[in-house]
């Protein structure tokens, strides 16, 4: 049986149609935009002549930046950053959440209080980073000089993280576990053969999450890290979008293409990577945020 | 061990039939101060309690001992000295800035203009950016067609996945100052706003970050196109969740939309909203210090509104190496957000009988 729409109900259908579309494309526009004004002419991005189109194109701006060897430098670090970071915080987090799944963990409410707490009350960022110079100094002593490692090591774990790991473990039927254990299966091999390969999702989520915090990992990079050759990405964007701004006020650029035109061109440059793996990652989003539900 | 049947039995549903807690011996063994039998326990299943170790490390090291680190609130921390050598010193950091006089008069006043911002752009994040990704989620119900649907989902999403130097790179850029040398406009932005009458040409031309007034309303607007739509997913897929029965039941009845929305929606996800609500109060002051850095960095005269509690304690620490102050103005501000949670949580408990702890 069809029904007659009511006026309320066709009212309500076309806001929220127009709302959505309009929301849609104010969420889209600044992207849109950085790509066209990457590629225009210095005058028409100057003078603010840009809508949405791009006017005289030129590519000058990107040739510059790929020029630019600090941009592959700062390009590579940050690859450096996320696959190990993702590979260190995602093994810590497995092996944790696993151990925190099953029932029979002894004080198991005591750990999970102890990864929860850090949810709700941090110490803040001078104490932490009075405590990341301690830990440098103790990594120094160690001899391990790169300040890379002591980010891909002390930085980007997050509890919730190991939480949703914990959920998707607990959903795994303890039969399965138990039969694995009677064939003889040793704790590691019921977590690599069977645990793994049944909760794949909800890993590739949490990976997901882990490597792109680690890829626009910025504060911490720029703080702790001395060496400018081993700064990543998002520092050097930053570092560049303050140099050109004095640039442009001071009037000492004579290129062909506006100096904006290279920030708006690292942007596009940074945050291709993360359009390449998006249509991968959104399919889960409602998965990974409704497990995230936290449970004592 | 011996232990006594009938008083830790819990029923199991699949099969119906009753069998030991697991956990009970477990319990019992602490509270009779077993230690042996815990000892034995664990060492029989000492893989298990290895794989905890390297999360217990992480955590002990990078997010418990910066908190040893907050001693500094009670101690004298401004000399390069470990926290722990250094002497107790009493209440009077938190009196420095609770009610400075004298030489930290200054310093108390930008103490409470801090926490003031922190807690109006808290508070302003609430009021407008807490309704937003419901309202999202309900006009996203409207949309019959699939494709359309998750077509404009995606776009609404993507913001979220951009780095803040990104996001605030785009608002610089796009709301910039015009130049009076080369009388080039302000940025596209600017120029809109400017046009629709919102502000004024003058201040769209001298930029509207550098205006004290505007840093509120920048903050929330970037916060709701970065998070609105990611945070829509979870009223949505509590919207879907709706048996659509209900909705029948009340169109039979002659409910209208709103009657609908009042009456079979708003009960159907208002779980969810308690949920969500709780969250976002507990994390009401830990307003992200990255952003407001990236936003007001170089740029003194909007600390008036833009200064928040922690790039307060970064610039007391990095521009007077006061340590033993930036750890006190963090502490107290810490320590009052987790009390939000906590009131939160208790408050959401008695009226409603949804929590999250």
């Amino acid at each position: 049986m069809k029904r007659r729409l009511e006026i309320s109900e066709l009212i309500f259908k076309i806001f929220s149609y127009l709302f959505l579309t309009m929301f849609a494309l104010m969420c889209l526009y600044p992207f849109l935009y950085a790509v066209s004004a990457s590629i225009s002419g210095r005058h028409a991005v100057e003078y603010q002549e840009l809508i949405l189109f791009p006017k005289d194109v030129q590519f000058e701006a990107f040739a510059s930046m790929f020029g630019n060897n600090q941009f592959w430098n700062a390009y590579s670090n940050t690859l450096f950053l996320t696959i190990y970071g993702t590979v260190w915080s995602l093994g810590i987090a497995i092996l944790g959440g696993y151990a925190l799944s099953k029932k029979r963990l002894l004080f198991r409410k005591a750990f999970n209080f102890f990864l929860v707490f850090t949810m709700w009350f941090s110490a803040g960022i001078v104490p932490q980073y009075l405590n990341y110079l301690a830990t440098k100094s103790v990594f120094n002593s160690m001899g391990i000089m790169d300040d890379k490692w002591l980010v891909v090591i002390a930085m980007g774990m997050a509890a919730m993280n190991i939480i949703l790991l914990r959920n998707a473990f607990e959903n795994v039927p303890s039969e399965i576990e138990e039969a694995a254990i009677v064939d003889g299966a040793t704790e590691m091999q019921v977590l690599t053969k069977v645990f793994i390969p049944m909760s794949k999702s909800t890993i590739a989520t949490v990976a997901l999450f882990f490597a792109i915090s680690r890829w626009n990992g910025y504060f911490w990079a720029r703080q702790m890290i001395s060496n400018a050759n081993e700064q990543p990405l998002q520092v050097f964007i930053r570092n560049q979008l303050e140099q050109y701004t004095d640039l442009e006020q001071l009037g000492g650029w004579t290129a062909h293409y506006a100096p904006d035109s290279v920030i708006f061109a690292l942007i596009v440059c940074s945050i291709i990577p993360i359009l390449i793996i998006y249509p991968f990652i959104q399919k889960y989003f409602a998965k990974g945020t409704n497990a995230g539900g936290v449970k004592e | 061990m011996k232990r006594q049947a009938g008083d830790y039995l819990i029923y199991d549903e699949a099969a119906g039939t009753w069998r030991e807690d697991p956990e009970q011996a477990v319990r019992d063994d602490v509270e009779k101060h077993n230690w042996l039998h815990i000892g034995r326990t664990v060492l029989k299943d000492w893989r298990l309690y290895l794989m905890l170790v390297p999360m217990i490390l992480v955590f002990l090291f990078w997010r418990y001992m910066p908190m040893y680190e907050l001693l500094g609130a009670f101690k004298v921390t401004d000399v390069v000295k470990p926290v722990a050598d250094q002497n107790f010193l009493g209440f009077s950091n938190i009196k420095a800035l609770l009610v400075g006089s004298g030489t930290y008069a200054n310093l108390s006043s930008e103490f409470w203009r801090a926490m003031r911002n922190t807690f109006l752009l808290s508070f302003y994040g609430l009021l407008f950016g807490f309704p937003m990704p419901i309202l999202l989620a309900l006009f996203f119900n409207e949309v019959k067609s699939d494709l359309l649907r998750s077509g404009l989902q995606v776009f609404t999403y993507l913001p979220k996945f951009m780095s803040t130097v990104v996001m605030t790179s785009l608002v610089i850029m796009l709301i910039q100052q015009g130049s009076s040398t080369t009388g080039a406009p302000p940025g596209i932005l600017s120029q809109l706003l400017a046009s629709l009458g919102l502000i004024s040409r003058d201040t769209a031309q001298a930029g509207l970050l550098n205006d004290p007034a505007y840093f509120r309303a920048i903050y929330q607007v970037s916060g709701i196109w970065e998070t609105a739509g990611y945070d829509s997913i979870v009223f949505f897929a509590a919207i879907i969740a709706i048996s659509p029965t209900s909705y029948e039941a009340a169109q039979i009845d002659g409910a209208n939309k709103w009657a609908q929305m009042r009456y079979v929606v708003l009960p159907g996800i208002l779980s969810t909203i308690v949920i969500m609500l709780i969250t976002r109060i507990g994390s009401m002051l830990s307003i992200g210090y990255e952003k407001v850095l990236l936003l007001n960095e170089q740029r003194v005269q909007i600390y008036q509104t833009s200064e928040v509690i922690s790039t307060f304690a970064w610039r007391i620490k990095t521009t007077q190496n006061q340590n033993g102050l930036a750890s006190t103005a963090e502490m107290l501000n810490n320590v009052v957000g987790m009390l939000l949670v906590i009131g939160a949580n208790t408050i959401a408990r008695k009226a409603s009988n949804v929590s999250l702890y």
